[in-house]
């Protein structure tokens, strides 16, 4: 946590250097009093001057409320600074799961597990849930910890200062693998996180174009078990993606070929009976994600 | 002749033995209502549990000295992490200051025992079958592993089906009946059986600290038995308190538990502080500086530590300005334990130190809790608080504390107390070599623990990933810890070693300065033949021979040796200790014990789910009580 890469750690890693020197400063000079005490040879009669209520008055009750007076002030300083972290338009939902995190990214509809990519120098906000028992969210390097307590949404906003990946850790008793409830925290430029996130979003294309091959006729014609794509009129695809060719050995089963053979065709195989497709390309090839991830 | 023979004349003390003595062998051991006898069971049933949950500490220290190490699985590592903090916590240190406490404050202001020597042997007996009730849950295999918090809803029985969460809850609850009971004993004891003139601003500062210790307990120690309570009726009963989706809140368990957690700290703390304001004065051959200074540090502390507890819950999502109420007082009550501090060293300033092993073990007492102290008032700052909290930087922060800043004191006592209590010789140079082991081994155990909380290593795991530079350190922690376990174990030596040599002490070994050190070592059943007139608050440096009281009037000759011979000490006015009537202190008897085992009986039907073995216990219980409550015409004469 010393080490900080983000915002949040920086600011408590300077409390602590501070709280530290001002604690060693006092730990030795209450020491070097202990010590003087132990070494000290009373005087042969009661000294004068009363019975030293001067050291209660002024260690025990001065150099406390200075201290303190600090510390109350750096407290409510630190507290507002970080408090008053620019807003932020990322909102991450993390959920603690007995014993992994589900991540979600509400704006872009991405979801991943175990791993939370964010843009550097831009506050993330995250907003940590729980599905079964208390958990924490703590990434030492990046900010303090927040618990996540079922049935409550608890707020918590990072701004990372350096790229590079991060150790988070569960840091409440969730049980038996507690201790092995980590995750990590990836900190990415900006074009590198929109990357990723374009990236993130390819796989969501198969799911798309199974919602265009049932909403538009192909699932007339064709069977694809397990969906409600139930036509005989052509062959049954359910396996599609493992087979070699196309159009009953027409052309080679390639995402190109496929592209083609969809749009027109006839164009490959003339005088076929299934229609030319009137779709844009990216529908296009979403159909063709789709049909390719068939085995 | 010792000091605490009255004149011959007036009586003699051959009957007085017959007139006290315990029946002998078992029935003896079965009935006795005896302070002394009590209090060093306390001691020594605390100290059965001290070492069994030092072994544990071992266990898991092993298990984390390298990283990846297989020598505890996350089941066992979690049990026995559950149990070392609930031992020591409520089976260790609780009890066996509540044992000093029985032993020494009816000495220290001159009763012949508690104000309620049945229900002192009562609370015994409850802690020692709670005790044993925990612990047979390793006999079936199913010791408690949700942690020693019991936060929910982990130990729900959603996800903690098995019989380990109730025999925690169960246990909290048994346990938390005899810190209660024991806590109303001696503020009772306190306020009203006081020798004559020991006003309350002449009560030795232990007897404070006891009576501050008491009022704390019995404002906290409620929370957590509620807390435990509602967490078993959600368990055996299936109600919701604690249960989210039903509109129960985990949150509410958390305030509960620690609006006794953190009063439970200074609960600890405070008896502690006594012993070493005690121990310090003694040793420096001068009266403490600012005793009225620590009577208000003592009580500021008990009223404040129910303002703290939701700094524990700093990382739970409180908003800010409610939270930072609670970093306010947890930052102030650093204050009137700086008093506490300063007060020590100005003693020690003004007198010459002479550095017997009760006296070093003050002085590592001092220098563990400085340390500990600071890190105290840095987790109260917020901010920093929800980096290191639930990391090992707090683990380092509460063992300096609880560890340091209590156990120490506590060895200390035994150096102190012991041959007053035993009437044998502990060795010097054992107990010397034995505290430096502990305060080497503590610190070389403790301090880097600091590190491996900035370093980001989180409490309660049972392994850790190479490469994140935390390694060598737990090593480190691993062989303190075992020189820490073996410098206690010196001191178990020693003991046994002083009992079997039988070596006598004089009665004021230390050349101390309360009621005490007036009677015998051992001292006999009665404690003083006559009570001791007290004239200052260091009885024996204001006078010695020490004075005995007289019969002045009706009623008040239970001062006098006649209240040893008729078993009956006198009660006297709370502020001036004026004489006002005679108590009567119950011979040996089977309701205490027989009580304990009808609480026994019931909580094993709870925990097993057998209706009829619940029942059987409350009829024990309320026949038990029912004998207690019995009050004969002679009982009323």
């Amino acid at each position: 946590m010393l080490d900080s890469a983000g915002r949040e750690a920086r600011h408590v890693a300077g409390l602590w250097w501070f709280m530290f020197v001002v604690a060693v400063a006092v730990y030795v000079l209450v020491a070097a009093m202990v010590v003087i005490g132990v070494l000290r040879r009373r005087a042969a009669e009661p000294e004068e001057g009363g019975d030293r209520t001067g050291f209660v008055w002024w260690g025990g009750i001065v150099m406390p409320v200075v201290i303190l007076g600090v510390l109350a002030y750096l407290t409510v300083s630190t507290t507002t600074a970080l408090g008053r972290n620019a807003p932020s338009n990322l909102e991450i939902d993390v959920t603690g799961h007995d014993w992994w995190w589900e991540v979600r990214y509400p704006e872009s509809g991405l979801r991943t597990a175990n791993e939370v990519h964010i843009p550097v120098d831009r506050t993330v906000e995250l907003r940590l849930h729980s599905a079964d028992v208390l958990h924490s969210f703590w990434v030492p390097r990046l900010a303090g910890k927040v618990d996540m307590v079922p049935e409550q949404t608890n707020p918590l906003r990072i701004r990372a200062e350096r790229t590079g990946t991060f150790l988070g850790e569960c840091a409440e008793f969730c049980g038996l693998q507690h201790a092995n409830m980590r995750f990590v925290v990836v900190v990415q430029t900006a074009e590198d996180y929109a990357q990723w996130v374009v990236a993130g979003q390819a796989p969501s294309t198969a799911a798309q174009g199974a919602a265009l091959f049932e909403r538009q006729t192909c699932a007339g014609c064709h069977t694809i078990s397990g969906t409600q794509a139930d036509g005989t009129v052509g062959p049954d695809l359910t396996d599609f993606g493992s087979r070699q060719w196309i159009g009953a050995k027409a052309v080679p089963n390639t995402p190109e070929n496929l592209l083609r053979w969809i749009r027109d065709p006839g164009s490959i195989k003339p005088g076929v009976l299934m229609p030319p497709s009137q779709l844009p390309d990216s529908e296009l090839r979403a159909l063709v994600a789709y049909l390719e991830s068939l085995r | 002749m010792t000091l605490a023979t009255p004149p011959e004349e007036v009586v003699p003390l051959e009957p007085l033995e017959e007139l006290w003595h315990d029946p002998p062998g078992l029935v003896g051991f079965l009935t006795t209502v005896d302070h002394k006898r009590l209090g060093v069971r306390y001691i020594y049933t605390s100290f059965a549990f001290f070492f069994a949950s030092g072994l544990m500490a071992l266990a898991m220290r092993g298990q984390l000295s390298e990283a990846r190490a297989d020598l505890l699985g996350p089941g066992t590592y979690n049990e026995l992490m559950t149990m070392h903090g609930t031992t020591m916590i409520f089976l260790f240190n609780t009890p066996v200051l509540a044992g000093f406490g029985n032993y020494f404050v009816p000495l220290q202001i001159g009763a012949r025992d508690m104000a309620f020597p049945r229900l002192n042997a009562f609370s015994w007996w409850v802690f020692l079958f709670a005790g044993i009730f925990m612990y047979s849950s390793f006999l079936i295999g199913k010791p408690p592993d949700g942690g020693w918090f019991g936060y929910t809803p982990l130990t729900s029985s959603t996800f903690s089906p098995g019989l380990n969460i109730d025999f925690w809850g169960l246990g909290i609850v048994f346990v938390g009946i005899s810190t209660t009971v024991g806590a109303i004993n001696f503020i009772v004891t306190i306020f009203k059986l006081r020798t004559p003139g020991m006003s309350l601003n002449r009560m030795p500062i232990y007897v404070w600290s006891m009576l501050v210790f008491s009022f704390m307990v019995l404002f906290a120690v409620p929370a957590v038995s509620l807390a435990a309570g509602l967490l078993e009726l959600d368990r055996l009963f299936g109600t919701a308190w604690f249960v989210p989706a039903l509109g129960g809140s985990v949150l509410l368990y958390q305030h509960l538990f620690w609006f006794w957690g953190h009063p439970e700290v200074y609960i600890l703390f405070i008896p502690a502080t006594g012993m070493v304001s005690m121990i310090i004065p003694v040793f420096s051959r001068r009266p403490l500086v600012g005793y009225l200074w620590i009577v208000a540090a003592l009580a500021g502390i008990g009223f404040l530590s129910f303002g703290v507890w939701v700094h524990h819950m700093f990382a739970t999502g409180i908003p800010p300005l409610a939270m930072s109420v609670f970093a306010a007082a947890s930052l102030v009550i650093a204050i009137p334990s700086g008093v506490q501090f300063f007060a020590w060293i100005a003693t020690m300033w003004q007198g010459t130190v002479r550095l017997a092993t009760p006296m070093l073990f003050c002085l590592g007492f001092l220098f563990i809790f400085l340390a500990g102290g600071i890190t105290g008032v840095m987790v109260a700052v917020m901010p920093f608080d929800w980096q290191v909290t639930d990391s090992y930087f707090v683990v380092a922060h509460f063992h300096y504390v609880l560890n340091g800043a209590v156990v120490f004191p506590i060895f200390g006592a035994m150096y102190f107390w012991g041959p007053k209590m035993t009437g044998r010789a502990l060795s010097e140079r054992l107990g010397k070599i034995s505290f430096w082991v502990m305060f080497i081994g503590f610190n070389v155990a403790f301090m880097p623990m600091h590190i491996l909380g900035l370093l980001g290593m989180p409490r309660r795991i049972y392994t850790y990933d190479r490469g994140l530079g935390w390694d060598g350190i737990n090593l480190l922690v691993s062989v303190g810890s075992v020189a820490f376990a073996t410098g206690a174990g010196l001191t178990l030596l020693n003991w046994i070693r002083a009992v079997r040599r039988k070596e006598p002490v004089p009665d004021d070994p230390w050349d101390a300065d309360s009621l005490e050190w007036a009677t015998t070592s051992p001292p006999p059943e009665y404690n003083f033949a006559a009570l001791p007139v007290v004239e200052g608050r260091h009885p024996l440096w204001d006078r010695r021979p020490l004075r005995y009281a007289t019969a002045g009037g009706p009623g008040t000759e239970g001062v006098t040796a006649v209240g040893a011979v008729e078993r009956r000490t006198p009660v006297t006015e709370g502020f001036d200790t004026r004489p006002e009537e005679d108590l009567r202190i119950p011979r040996e008897s089977w309701v205490p014990v027989a009580t304990a085992l009808g609480i026994a009986v019931l909580f094993v039907g709870l925990l097993v789910n057998a209706e009829i073995m619940a029942v059987v216990g409350v009829v024990g219980i309320v026949v038990a009580a029912g004998v207690w409550a019995w009050r004969t015409e002679e009982d009323l004469r």
